[in-house]
C-alpha cells in the first residue's frame, strides 16, 4: 500500500532540505528521503562559504537569489545558521592575476552584474591586513560571507519537518518508478507516491538520473578541508586565491578553516574518504607563505565530503528532459552550499508555477539531452 | 637526537611500545620481517611499564614485581632487529596502510604490508561536578608522575573511584611515602552479587592474591569509604573540597588534590580514523574493534593487539601482541613461522591471561551516575559543553554524536572526543531511549594528534601540486 504525498525529494543535503521546505511554504506536503542523515555528506561538511564571488556566469542569477535568502535566514528558519557577512576576497598574487581579475569584473559589469568589485593593494590590505605584502590587489564581493554548513542544513531539515514535510532518514530511496502519472519510491518497507520527484541526491544523483534514462557526465569527488586550533583574531572576510587552490576563513571562535579543492579519494559506497596528505601539505605551504601569522597554528582535524562534480562544473538544475514530474537538482561541483536556499525556492516555483523569474535556463539537463517532452 | 625511519616501506609497522607492541615487534623481527616500532613516549613500556628503562624508583618492591616483568620484554625487543623510534607520534593511518608520523617536529610517511596497532587504553571519563577544576586529575596522570619522576602527593589528597588500577596506585603512592587522606570507593554494592557467578575463575587467577594483599596494605593505612553514590569537587578556581554521599549521608572534606579513576577503555582514535569497524561492548561499556581470533580488523592488513582490542590487562596484551605478529609472519613469510611458538600454545596462554577478567569487568562496572552526568556538569572540556546543553540539543533534533557537532561543537576540539566521547554516546542513548550501538560515536579524523601548520608545510611536495581553479 503506498502513501500519497505531493512531492518526493530524494537527498537530505542542503538542496533537498531547502526544496522540501519551500514546497511546504507553497502549501505542499512533500516527503524527504535521506539514506544517512541530513547533512551527512558535502552539505554538512563543506567550507561553509556563502559566496557570489568568482561564480560561473550561468549560475550567478541563482546565486544572487540565494544571497537575498541568506541575509534573512533567521526569519526563514528560526536559526541564524551562524551566517555572517564580512565579504569574500579573491586575492591576486601578481600583476598577471590582477589583469585577469580586471577583465572578469569588466565582463560582469557589461552583463549588468555589480556584486564583484576590483580592489587595489591598499584596499586589499585594509580588508585582509595579514596578507603578504607582495599581493597587488584582487576582487571583493562585499555581501558575501560564511555560515556553519551542518547547522544550516540541519536547520532547513528541521523547519521543513515543522511545516509538514515527512522526513525519512537512515534508509535509501529505492525502486524508483513511474506509473499512471505518479512516481513511486520505496523506503524500507514503505512506499511513497507523488506526481513530483526531485532528484537532489548529491553524489548519488547521477546514478538516479542514469537509471531514469538521463545519464550525464558527472563524477564523484571529495574536496578536503582542514581546521586549526584557535588563534588570535586576525581576519574577517573569507579569502580565496586567483591562481592557487586555497580558501581560507577564520571563525569567530578563532579556529581557521583551510580548503580550496584538493581532493581525497572517495569510497562512495562505504561513505568513506581517504585523505591525500601530500596535497594538504600543499595547502599548508600556501597558507605558510601568504599568512605568516598562521605558521605556529596546529592542524586539529582534516576531512572530506563526498559530492558530485559535473564535467562542465555547473549544476544540473530544472525539469527532466524525458519525464513528466521529474526534476533534477544536483552536480553543484564544489560550489553548491551557497546556492541551496535559492535553489530550493526556485525549484518550488518550477514545481508549483511551472516557471521562475530567476534565470536558470543554462543549467538544465537538456544541455546533455535534447528534450523529448512536448512543449 | 631525532631519527627518521630508515626506510619508506616495512613488512610490519607496530604502533605503541606497551606490552602488546613490545611483544609484537620483537616477534615479527625475530622471524625476519622488516619491522618498525613507533612509540609516542620517550622510552619503551607504555603506561603499565612506563619508564621501565629510566625510572628513578630503584627499590623493586615499591612498583611491584609485575612492573619489572616489563624489562624482559624490552630486552627481547633490543635483541631483535626491529627498528624502534620513540617520541614518534603517528597522526594518520588509512586503509591503504599509509602512515604519517611526527618525529622531533618533522613528519615522515611510511607504508606497511601489515600494521599492528597497540595503542593501549585511556582512562574512562569521570564527569562529576567540578572535575575540570585545577587540583582534580586522573589517577593515570598521577601514576605517570610517580613512575617517571618518583613524584607523589604531599598535600591533602583524596582518591575516588574504583578498579584495580586505583588500588595499585594507592599502594605505590604509600610505598613512596606519599599522602592519601581518604579513598572514596564508588563500586556499586550490587556489583558484588553480579560478579559472584564469575568468582571461581577469578579466585584461581593470578589477580586474586595480588589484588587482595594490595587492598589490605592500603586499608591498613588509609580510611576507605565504600558505597559512595554521589561525588562532587568544589572550589573557587582551584579544588578546595570534595563532597560525597554514602548510605544516604553527605559529607564534605577539604582537599588539595583529587585523583579520579573508574577504569580504562580502549584507545580507539587511530583505529577509528582508519575506518576500522567498532562495536559497543555492553560489559566493558566502551567501543571495541571487531576482530577475528588473530586480532585482524575489518580493514585488510590492520590488526589490533593489547588493551586497544578490548581491555584485557598487561599479560593478555603481551600474548595478543604475539598472536597478531605470528599471524603477520604466517601471511608474509610462512616458512619463518615455524620457529615461533605455535598458535595453539599462544591461544592457551591467552585463555590463562584472560582468566578472571569477566569477574573484574562485572565487579568494577562503573555506576550510571558517574558515567552519565546531568545539569551543569561539563561533558566536553574543549568546548565547555554541559550535560544540559547536550540534552537541549537532543530535544531540538540532534540524533547522535556527529549531528551534535552541528549544535555544540562537542568533540571538535584538540582532544577529538577522548575526554567526552563515551559520555556523549551514553548521555544521548539514555535521552533518546536507544542503545549506545544505535547512537554511535564521533567519526574520527586525522590528524589524530595535532601537528603544526609549519610541520605539514614542510612535507615534501607531490606531483599533485597543480594550479587549478576549483574552489569550495
Amino acid at each position: 500500500m503506498s502513501r500519497n504525498v505531493d512531492a518526493i525529494v530524494v537527498g537530505g543535503g542542503i538542496h533537498g532540505c531547502s526544496t522540501a521546505l519551500h514546497l511546504c511554504l507553497a502549501g505542499l506536503k512533500p516527503v524527504l528521503i535521506e539514506k544517512d542523515y541530513a547533512g551527512r555528506h558535502a552539505s554538512g561538511v563543506n567550507a561553509g562559504g556563502v559566496r557570489q564571488l568568482a561564480r560561473h556566469i550561468p549560475e550567478i542569477p541563482l546565486s544572487i537569489r540565494s544571497m537575498g535568502i541568506w541575509e534573512k535566514i533567521k526569519d526563514l528558519l528560526d536559526d541564524d545558521c551562524s551566517f555572517e557577512s564580512h565579504g569574500q576576497v579573491l586575492v591576486a598574487e601578481n600583476e598577471e592575476e590582477l589583469a585577469v581579475c580586471r577583465a572578469r569584473v569588466a565582463e560582469l559589469n557589461a552583463l549588468g552584474f555589480t556584486h564583484e568589485e576590483l580592489i587595489d593593494a591598499t584596499e586589499l590590505r585594509r580588508l585582509v591586513p595579514a596578507v603578504a605584502e607582495s599581493c597587488p590587489g584582487g576582487v571583493v564581493s562585499r555581501r558575501d560571507g560564511a555560515a556553519n554548513p551542518a547547522q544550516a542544513t540541519t536547520a532547513f531539515r528541521r523547519k521543513a519537518e515543522q511545516l509538514g514535510a515527512t522526513v525519512r532518514e537512515g534508509v535509501a530511496a529505492s525502486n524508483i518508478r513511474y506509473s499512471d502519472g505518479l512516481w513511486y519510491v520505496d523506503v524500507g518497507t514503505e512506499t511513497f507516491a507523488a506526481p513530483v520527484l526531485v532528484n537532489a541526491a548529491g553524489a548519488w544523483a547521477g546514478r538516479i538520473a542514469a537509471a531514469l534514462g538521463e545519464p550525464v557526465p558527472v563524477e564523484t569527488v571529495a574536496p578536503m578541508l582542514m581546521i586549526t586550533s584557535r588563534v588570535p583574531h586576525f581576519i574577517d572576510p573569507v579569502v580565496i586565491l586567483r591562481g592557487r587552490k586555497l580558501s581560507f576563513k577564520q571563525f569567530s571562535n578563532g579556529t581557521v578553516l583551510i580548503g580550496g579543492g584538493h581532493l581525497a579519494t572517495p569510497y562512495q559506497d562505504r561513505n568513506e574518504t581517504v585523505l591525500d596528505w601530500k596535497s594538504l601539505a600543499t595547502s599548508a605551504r600556501t597558507v605558510f607563505e601568504l599568512f605568516p601569522v598562521m605558521r605556529s597554528a596546529t592542524i586539529v582535524r582534516a576531512w572530506a565530503g563526498i559530492e558530485a562534480k559535473m564535467k562542465d562544473d555547473i549544476p544540473v538544475f530544472g525539469p527532466s528532459s524525458r519525464h513528466k514530474g521529474l526534476y533534477h537538482q544536483f552536480g553543484f561541483s564544489l560550489h553548491g552550499f551557497q546556492l541551496g536556499p535559492g535553489a530550493g525556492a526556485v525549484m518550488a516555483e518550477l514545481i508549483v508555477n511551472g516557471g521562475s523569474q530567476t534565470r536558470i535556463s543554462d543549467l538544465g539537463i537538456d544541455r546533455f539531452h535534447p528534450t523529448t517532452l512536448g512543449v | 637526537m631525532t631519527v627518521a625511519p630508515k626506510r619508506e616501506d616495512y613488512d610490519v609497522v607496530v604502533i605503541g611500545a606497551g606490552p602488546a607492541g613490545l611483544a609484537a615487534a620483537a616477534t615479527a623481527a625475530e622471524a625476519g620481517l622488516s619491522t618498525l616500532l613507533l612509540d609516542e613516549n620517550i622510552g619503551p613500556g607504555g603506561q603499565v611499564f612506563r619508564a621501565i628503562s629510566s625510572t628513578p624508583v630503584t627499590d623493586r618492591n615499591q612498583l611491584g614485581a609485575d612492573y619489572w616483568g616489563g624489562a624482559d620484554l624490552v630486552q627481547a625487543l633490543r635483541a631483535s632487529n626491529a627498528e624502534v623510534i620513540h617520541r614518534a607520534t603517528v597522526w594518520s593511518l588509512d586503509r591503504n596502510l599509509d602512515i604519517a608520523v611526527s618525529i622531533g617536529g618533522a613528519s615522515a610517511f611510511v607504508k606497511a604490508k601489515r600494521v599492528i596497532l597497540a595503542t593501549g587504553a585511556l582512562e574512562r571519563p569521570f564527569p562529576i561536578p567540578g572535575w575540570t577544576l585545577p587540583g582534580v586529575m586522573t589517577a593515570g596522570a598521577a601514576q605517570t608522575m610517580l613512575k617517571s619522576s618518583a613524584l607523589v602527593p604531599d598535600g591533602r589528597t583524596v582518591i575516588a573511584g574504583q578498579g584495580p588500577l586505583l588500588w595499585l596506585l594507592a599502594a605505590q603512592i604509600l610505598r613512596l611515602g606519599g599522602r592519601i587522606d581518604r579513598i572514596l570507593d564508588t563500586t556499586e554494592r550490587g556489583n558484588y552479587f553480579a560478579a559472584l557467578p564469575h568468582a571461581f575463575a577469578f579466585l584461581t587467577s593470578p589477580y586474586f592474591a595480588k589484588g587482595l594483599s594490595m587492598m589490605r596494605e592500603v586499608k591498613a593505612k588509609v580510611q576507605v569509604v565504600s558505597g559512595v553514590t554521589e561525588l562532587a569537587a568544589a572550589g573557587d578556581g582551584q579544588l578546595a573540597s570534595v563532597s560525597y554521599v554514602t548510605g544516604g549521608k553527605r559529607e564534605t572534606i577539604p582537599a588539595e588534590l583529587l585523583l579520579l579513576h573508574q577504569g580504562v577503555v580502549p584507545n580507539v582514535n587511530l583505529a577509528m580514523s582508519a575506518d576500522v569497524e567498532h562495536r559497543w561492548d555492553d560489559l566493558q561499556l566502551c567501543w571495541s574493534p571487531v576482530l577475528d581470533t588473530n586480532g585482524n580488523s575489518s580493514v585488510a592488513g590492520i590488526a589490533i593487539a593489547g588493551d586497544g582490542a578490548g581491555i584485557g590487562g598487561a599479560n593478555a596484551a603481551v600474548v595478543r601482541g604475539r598472536i597478531a605478529a605470528r599471524a603477520a609472519v604466517e601471511a608474509l613469510a610462512p616458512a619463518a613461522a615455524a620457529k615461533l611458538p605455535s598458535m595453539a600454545a599462544l591461544r592457551a596462554d591467552l585463555a590463562k591471561a584472560e582468566r578472571g577478567r569477566v569477574f573484574l569487568d562485572t565487579l568494577f562496572r562503573p555506576a550510571p551516575q558517574f558515567r552519565i552526568p546531568s545539569g551543569d556538569t561539563i561533558v566536553c572540556r574543549c568546548e565547555e559543553v554541559t550535560a544540559k546543553d547536550v540534552l537541549d540539543s537532543v530535544a531540538i533534533g540532534a540524533t547522535g554524536p556527529n549531528q551534535l557537532k552541528a549544535y555544540r561543537r562537542t568533540g571538535m576540539g584538540p582532544c577529538q572526543g577522548r575526554l567526552c566521547g563515551l559520555t556523549v554516546t551514553e548521555l544521548m542513548a539514555q535521552a533518546r531511549g536507544k542503545s549506545p550501538q544505535e547512537i554511535g560515536y564521533y567519526r574520527l579524523r586525522a590528524p589524530v594528534k595535532p601537528i603544526t601548520l609549519a610541520e605539514l608545510a614542510a612535507v615534501p611536495k607531490s606531483e599533485a601540486d597543480v594550479k587549478a581553479v576549483v574552489r569550495g
